[in-house]
């Protein structure tokens, strides 16, 4: 027994279209869909905190409503996904009316949630977890700014307990992004959840395909051969000994090979060897990367140890606010001339007394993609992009930053254009601030109910 | 192997790379374009070398991990995205241009 699991999604923002184009071009039996970057529940925080219905990926909505036809004709199809970011509850209302309006009103969506710890902060402070910074071990009594969103990644057994109970479409928050493979894969193979080396051969898979494109020719460097127009995104064909093979769908644009596949397996790790996860801890270094078939790459070998008792939260907490400008200046003196710019820009906002936290400036063009790394800008340079950014705990003073692009259109020099777009918006800081939960102090809930009843 | 020495070699004719960042630390995975390279890789492309390269960034302290099955290096640069992410002033905010920027460097 093989089972098809296909990523059409590997954060919020990525392409509408790519869920629809895989379930049509490729027989799965899972679609999962992955929206939660690392910072994105802060921002899904402050949306909640706007109107309490809202707080989850809405991109999942049109997502859905063009995977209605094939929600239709292909019985087998099931979706699990993440999209339900800071308020899975209400993101399963919001799809139950698509479902219902399309006829799908028997469709049962599972909701798994319990990953928020915002609401317990002070309570898991009082049963004894100083949840300490990871990176400098600092507790959290000792933050001063306000926390804006902490989230546990949960793992693959409420996801694999939802589709027990017989959800065809599961809706979370924040769950570990291989788990969102996992679970299917459980379900399915009837592991028990001691079985780690093929938990982690299911982490492997998963991890693979959560970047979508990624795994599939996207952000490739030899990307010249490779039609990207039409990427493929990467599909999991999963045994029920934990291997895979990764493919995509045939006549898709990209590319699986062993080094698409190699490249993606080290994308966004630490060691190598503790892949770690709610599920399991994964070793990477086991693993076999294997040329299948053009577009079909075997995966084996994964192996796994228990997991850690301790599940990650990722917390984020206000920490000002940011803005960034930018003017385009041209001619031969250009970078010269946009070094005057940016001296000009600080000593205004000096003369009206505003001395900032952090600043930085940029000449994109110039090589300061990566400041530092060319030491001069290259001969026969004739454009540059002038690019100015502040962080600073007062808004106003931010504010204020914004405005000292537009006065350069008339009182600067000669040579620049696009001030009408240079002005920035002023955008909170959420820092980040991991830290660990024991699991035993965590509750994560599982309902299911048709989406008739979801009102 | 002497002729390699002579001539400068780019990380980019050995290997493809590929960044990303974990908190206010980025990766660079690298993987060898076939056995020869990875040896060379394996000596040459060394943790001091990757943090003197990535100095002017602000770059001081990171690991390198081998993964030998895929041919592959991991590097991990500590506090290597001018404050994190949500916090970073740059352009490249999450480290996306590393990858790129390592395969430019000469060895």
């Amino acid at each position: 027994m093989t089972i098809r699991i296909g990523n059409g999604a590997g954060f919020w923002g990525d392409n509408l279209d790519a869920p629809r184009r895989l379930v049509e071009s490729s027989r799965l039996d899972y679609l999962t869909l992955e929206y939660l970057a690392e910072l994105t529940l802060s921002i899904l925080a402050r949306l909640r905190e706007k109107d309490p219905t809202a707080g989850y990926a809405h991109d999942f909505l049109p997502v859905l409503k063009s995977l209605v036809p094939a929600l239709k004709s292909q019985p087998q199809l099931k979706i699990v996904t993440n999209a339900g970011g800071m308020n899975p509850a209400s993101c399963a209302m919001a799809a139950a009316a698509i479902l219902r309006e399309a006829g799908l009103g028997d469709t049962v969506i599972g909701v798994v949630s319990g990953d928020d710890l915002l609401p317990r902060m002070a309570e898991l402070q009082a049963a004894g977890c100083p949840l300490e910074n990871l990176d400098d071990g600092r507790p959290l009594a000792e933050l001063k700014q306000p926390i804006v969103s902490a989230n546990a990644y949960l793992g693959a057994q409420p996801i694999a307990e939802a589709l027990a109970h017989g959800a065809r479409i599961v809706i979370t928050g924040r769950v570990a992004d291989a788990s969102l493979t996992v679970g299917p894969a459980v379900h399915e193979f009837r592991w028990s959840w001691d079985e780690w080396n093929k938990l982690a051969g299911a982490s492997v898979a998963g991890h693979l395909i959560e970047c979508g494109a990624q795994a599939t020719g996207g952000y490739f460097s030899d990307w010249q051969p490779l039609d990207l127009t039409h990427v493929g995104y990467p599909i999991a064909e999963l045994e029920s000994d934990g291997s895979s093979t990764i493919t995509k769908p045939e006549g898709s644009g990209g590319a699986v090979t062993r080094d698409t596949v190699r490249l993606q397996l080290l994308y966004e790790i630490g060691n190598p060897r503790c892949y770690l996860t709610p599920d399991v801890n994964c070793d990477f270094t086991t693993v076999r990367v294997v040329e299948a078939g053009p577009d079909r790459v075997r995966v084996e070998h994964a192996t796994g140890a228990a997991a850690s008792s301790l599940y990650k939260v990722s917390l984020a907490y206000r920490d000002g606010f940011m803005a960034d400008g930018r003017l385009l200046v041209y001619g031969a003196d250009c970078a010269a001339k946009a070094r005057e710019c940016a001296r000009i820009i600080w000593a205004k906002l000096r003369q009206a007394g505003y001395e900032y936290d952090r600043s930085h400036v940029e000449l994109l063009g110039a090589g300061a993609g990566l400041p530092g790394l060319h030491a001069a800008p290259p001969a026969g340079l004739r454009e540059v992009v002038l690019r100015l950014a502040v962080h600073d705990a007062r808004r106003e003073a931010v504010e204020r930053f914004t405005r000292e692009f537009a006065p350069l259109a008339t009182s600067g020099p000669a040579g620049l254009a696009g001030y009408t777009q240079a002005r920035g918006e002023v955008r909170p800081v959420f820092a980040y601030w991991p830290t660990l939960v024991p699991a035993e102090l965590l509750r994560p809930s599982v309902d299911v109910s048709r989406a008739e009843e979801l009102r | 192997m002497n002729a390699d020495r002579a001539k400068p070699t780019r990380v980019g004719d050995l290997a493809l790379a590929r960044s990303g960042d974990k908190g206010n630390h980025a990766n660079i995975g690298v993987i060898a374009r076939d056995a020869a390279a990875y040896e060379r890789l394996l000596r040459d492309l060394t943790i001091e070398r990757v943090l003197e390269y990535f100095a002017p960034l602000g770059v001081v302290d990171g690991v390198r991990f081998e993964v030998p099955l895929v041919e592959g290096l991991n590097f991990l640069l500590f506090d290597a995205l001018g404050g994190g992410a949500s916090r970073s002033l740059r352009i490249d905010t999450q480290g996306k241009l590393l990858g790129t920027a390592l395969m430019e460097m000469e060895l």
